[in-house]
């Protein structure tokens, strides 16, 4: 059978296998619909946690980013991986002994304020559709290439099938789809993985054959790709380019970006103890590292085939993976010294994204482009994001491996983004219409509330998905460096100190939110021109600068509420009960006041 | 009787904080120190094909992570039953 019909065959079994569990899990009170009546045992509830965590980004485009960084796309895998210990150390345990929904209730509550609930409230929301438009286009992307639909429709399907089950199963729908959809991600992405490193190394462990020789040359892989690296004018691939100072602000702002991730905190309340919140975080973990510990080693295969088998070869003998991905518009060759072959050098080919002239190819049967060049060597442009779907065919697996790898990067995208519905539709539901405006409304028209919102959101989110806009990788930044400098500072203090006040917390908060919002417009938008290192404070990178905006929101947090009123005794009383240990036999309850 | 469960309480706390601490220490030397700050002379010291620096920043800070947790895990549930509250 041929990569389409594997396609088909298993994107449609694993698609029925998500309506089917969905139908099966419905939920039917406001509980089970925001966390699944809080009864979701801790192994599921872990995996479940690692399919929401793992994204499209994780799946699709990280062994990619650090495929073509190297060293510098470390920062990926220690900041996804390290603010999971931040989560599970620092905030799981004591929100789940809070009992309640959300991350704004715990912020309302504990800061005694409507405005610090509203002001967690809108970033939330923004946080999650920022992150639910990335899935879609995931999404797109997968559908383009594997099923050759256009993307317009691919993001149709996904959206119907992610309303389906997240608008009818809620939270208790999406956690069994998610165990599923983690089955499916994580043999999808280890068996090509396995097979390549067989194939490459001898050795079938991909963690270990990344750092073996290389079989039949006696050479160390990564000694090998250091010097395919250097040979093509890159940097070293194990010593990358990036200044120390930025990685380190980089790193730290995705750690504590992702501890503050509204969609995984609110895992934590689907299970029925603390101690099982504690428990499921431990299999969180262990399940999210067998890919996270993997896609290192992908990237470095992807990386060596690369460098081995394209540069300096006639266009003409290109291995076919060149040219199918160059239909799908995502790799694309300029053949600026008319010699017919591919050559391949750092910078860019040429400004922008490729756009294609439609009409005609050129004399090497190559697509043409419309973009304006640049002076530099390069010919090649790659896109990122297609490395690990590409890799099955780079190095020759069979046609169901492909297929698989299609079928995974779909299941990837598809359970963050039913999660980040979720989060949008009980924050639209709960935090907004029920504690905000109608406090007075019965359960079942705010489970209506909730669908609809749902509902709403997989439209906009597909919207987005089809028509991405220009700005989608700059705005991720901002969604990380937001999460890192609003929500985290004042969840810890809320947790750490009993002297902190709603003042402290409010003045923190905006002060953090302004700071990072105008650095990150400043260099993204208003002035591109200057975003290099010369320009940027201390050597941090946009990317980074959530780091600096959160020590700023604990320094002002500290400083106000040193000045102002001590919080009411019974928010102090709420801040020692977390704390206290959890009663032998005791279950707590999802309470809704 | 509630000034003992208080008591009690409060030294749960402290020995939760003390764990956190010691926890997160490690967590900061494995992946700052050893994977960012000392990157470069770790990465003198070969281990199999892999320079050490590099190891730590793509690999063993996230093995280091999974076994944080499972020791925070183990901990605090000691901890949950030597000071749990007799239920009410």
């Amino acid at each position: 059978m041929d990569v389409q019909t594997w396609t088909y065959l298993l994107v449609g079994l694993t698609f029925a296998l998500y309506i089917g569990i969905a139908i099966w899990a419905r939920a039917g009170s406001t509980g089970e619909f925001y966390v699944a009546g809080g009864g979701v045992p801790a192994l599921a509830n872990g995996m479940a946690t690692a399919a929401d965590w793992m994204s499209a980004a994780s799946f699709i485009s990280m062994a990619g980013i650090i495929s073509f960084t190297g060293y510098d796309g470390s920062v990926y895998l220690m900041g996804w991986t390290g603010g999971y210990v931040l989560l599970a150390l620092l905030l799981a345990p004591y929100l789940r002994k809070f009992g309640k929904f959300t991350v704004p209730d715990f912020v309302g509550d504990r800061y005694y304020s409507k405005t610090a609930r509203l002001v967690a409230l809108i970033c939330a929301i923004f946080i999650s559709f920022t992150y639910v438009c990335g899935q879609m286009r995931g999404v797109g992307v997968v559908f383009s290439r594997f099923l050759s639909v256009e993307i317009e429709l691919g993001v149709i399907i996904g959206m119907t099938i992610v309303f389906f089950y997240a608008v009818l199963g809620g939270m208790k729908g999406i956690t069994y789809t998610q165990v599923a959809q983690y089955c499916v991600l994580i043999f999808a992405f280890m068996v090509p993985a396995i097979f390549i490193s067989l194939m490459m190394t001898g050795n079938p462990i991909p963690q270990i054959g990344f750092g073996s020789e290389v079989t039949g040359e006696g050479v160390f892989l990564l000694d090998k790709l250091d010097g395919l690296s250097q040979e093509l004018g890159f940097a070293p691939y194990t010593d990358g380019s990036k200044g120390m100072v930025d990685i380190f602000f980089i790193t730290m702002a995705l750690m504590v970006g992702t501890a503050g991730l509204p969609h995984v905190i609110i895992r934590f309340y689907t299970v029925k103890k603390v101690s099982a919140a504690r428990v499921s975080a431990f299999w969180a973990l262990l399940f999210i590292a067998i890919l996270y510990t993997t896609a290192p080693a992908v990237a470095v295969f992807a990386r060596t085939n690369l460098l081995e088998n394209v540069p300096n070869k006639p266009y003409a003998e290109a291995p076919a993976w060149i040219k199918s991905w160059e239909d799908a518009g995502l790799i694309a060759w300029l053949d600026k010294n008319d010699d017919g072959k591919i050559q391949y050098a750092p910078g860019k080919v040429f400004e922008g994204n490729p756009s294609f002239d439609e009409k005609k190819r050129g004399e090497n049967g190559e697509r043409l482009i419309t973009n304006t060049p640049t002076e530099g060597p390069n010919e090649l442009y790659v896109d990122r994001d297609i490395m690990v779907l590409a890799n099955p065919e780079i190095a020759n697996l069979p046609n169901w491996v492909v297929a698989l790898v299609a079928a995974g990067g779909l299941a990837a995208a598809l359970s963050t983004a039913a999660g980040l519905l979720l989060v949008i539709s009980t924050s639209v539901a709960h935090d907004l219409v029920k504690k905000t405006f109608a406090p007075g409304i019965d359960e079942k028209k705010e489970l209506l509330i909730a669908r609809c919102a749902a509902g709403f959101a997989v439209v906009i989110a597909g919207y987005f998905g089809i028509n991405p806009p220009g700005f989608v990788a700059e705005v991720v930044a901002f969604a990380f460096g937001l999460a890192a400098s609003s929500f985290f500072p004042v969840i810890i203090l809320g947790i750490f100190s009993t002297r902190m006040n709603r003042e402290g917390a409010i003045s923190g908060m905006i002060t953090g939110i302004v700071f990072t919002t105008a650095y990150i417009v400043y260099f993204k938008f208003i002035n591109p021109g200057a975003n290099s290192v010369e320009n940027w404070w201390f050597g941090i990178s946009p990317e980074g600068i959530g780091t600096l905006g959160m020590l700023i929101n604990f320094a002002v947090a500290f400083l106000v509420s040193g000045f102002t009123k001590s919080p009411p005794q019974d928010v102090v009383d709420m801040v020692e009960s977390i704390r206290e240990p959890e009663a032998e036999g005791e279950e707590l309850a999802v309470s809704d006041h | 009787m509630a000034d003992d469960q208080t008591a009690s309480n409060r030294a749960y706390w402290r020995a939760n904080l003390k764990w956190v601490g010691i926890l997160m220490t490690i967590w900061f030397i494995v992946s700052y120190g050893c994977g960012i700050l000392f990157v470069k002379q770790l990465n003198a010291i070969e281990m199999g094909g892999f320079k050490l620096g590099f190891w730590f920043a793509q690999q063993g800070s996230i093995y280091v992570f999974v076994i944080l947790i499972a020791i925070y895990v183990k901990v605090m549930n000691g901890l949950d039953k030597k000071y749990g509250a007799k239920k009410s």
